[in-house]
């Protein structure tokens, strides 16, 4: 498939959902709005783009900034041999994203280690728990204003009644 | 007179039989057990120095190594299977993730075992050769020999 193919399907098939596309070293990237990423994704795990795997999933911390987390996306298409970036900004105050989990299995696991360190929550998630740390941990430790000496106290071990 | 002696040459013979019958639980979480495996292996073997029995129950071991990084979730865990050996038991601390927390200076790691359970040699290193192994188990077994022994008809004072 031609490169920015993808992207002028979806520059023209979702216009105002679509901030910005980008080619940074040639790979296509996708700054999109936050309400549209489940459709925007249905949308492209169908032929004929068929982004059938989900590579990765993952959140950046721009502390300072007014949209704070920009969640990012990894998309890839084993028909077509072709990749895809998607990119997303929240805000701090409103820390909700759809849920990925539904549509590709894989989600369940990254979208648990991104609340897990970010804090961010996913909507429609079956089990959003911590996936790294421990229940009783403080905080989301890779977050920039996680103090970098900060260290928490051991939990015991849990017994079984 | 010969009560005092005899009780000398009981700590002397129990502690001979104490450092040269070490059963060694192996707790090993990191790339340290390398090392450990080729201490334990036929090059370096430590069971020249009668430590050579690897339990894998904790019930049945004297003596807990600890070899790599002990993160914040798992130190439960290592207390817990710490609690569930017999007495007498010994620590060996192994590597600088244990022993320190290394160069895992973060939230998620134990900045050194010590924090939880008693140690009784430390093994410095980033891994330590398996010479350093073998010294510290010797110092062990020095420090086992020279300590006051336990045993059950011990008259408690």
């Amino acid at each position: 498939m031609e490169k920015k193919k993808v992207t002028d399907t979806l520059k023209a098939k979702f216009s105002e959902k679509i901030k910005e596309v980008s080619f940074p070293l040639g790979d296509e990237t996708v700054f999109i709005e936050r309400d549209a990423l489940r459709e925007i994704c249905s949308f492209l795990m169908k032929e004929p783009f068929a982004f059938t795997m989900l590579l990765d999933l993952t959140c950046v911390d721009y502390a300072g900034e007014n949209e704070r987390f920009e969640m990012v996306y990894h998309l890839y298409s084993i028909v077509n041999k072709a990749r895809l970036r998607i990119k997303t900004r929240l805000n701090e105050k409103d820390l909700e994203i759809e849920s990925l989990t539904p549509m590709w299995k894989n989600a369940n696991w990254l979208e648990r280690e991104v609340f897990d360190m970010f804090g961010v929550h996913f909507e429609g998630h079956p089990y959003l728990r911590r996936l790294f740390m421990y229940e009783g941990f403080e905080g989301h430790p890779l977050r920039k204003d996680y103090p970098l000496r900060k260290r928490q106290p051991i939990i015991p071990m849990k017994r079984k009644e | 007179m010969a009560g005092g002696w005899i009780t000398t040459k009981l700590n002397y013979v129990l502690g001979w039989g104490r450092k040269f019958s070490l059963f060694h639980y192996p707790f090993i979480t990191a790339c340290c057990g390398m090392e450990y495996m080729s201490a334990a292996c036929a090059h370096w073997d430590f069971d020249r120095f009668g430590c050579g029995l690897t339990t894998f129950s904790p019930r049945q071991a004297d003596l807990i190594m600890v070899v790599g990084t002990i993160s914040q979730k798992e130190a439960p865990v290592l207390k817990t299977i710490y609690d569930q050996m017999c007495e007498p038991k010994w620590v060996l601390a192994v590597g600088a993730c244990t022993l320190s927390g290394g160069i895992y200076d973060n939230y998620a790691v134990v900045q050194g075992i010590d924090n939880i359970i008693p140690v009784d040699v430390y093994i410095p290193g980033c891994p330590p050769r398996p010479e350093t192994f073998l010294d510290g188990i010797v110092k062990l077994q020095q420090k086992i020999q020279n300590q006051e022994q336990e045993f059950r008809w011990k008259r408690r004072k």
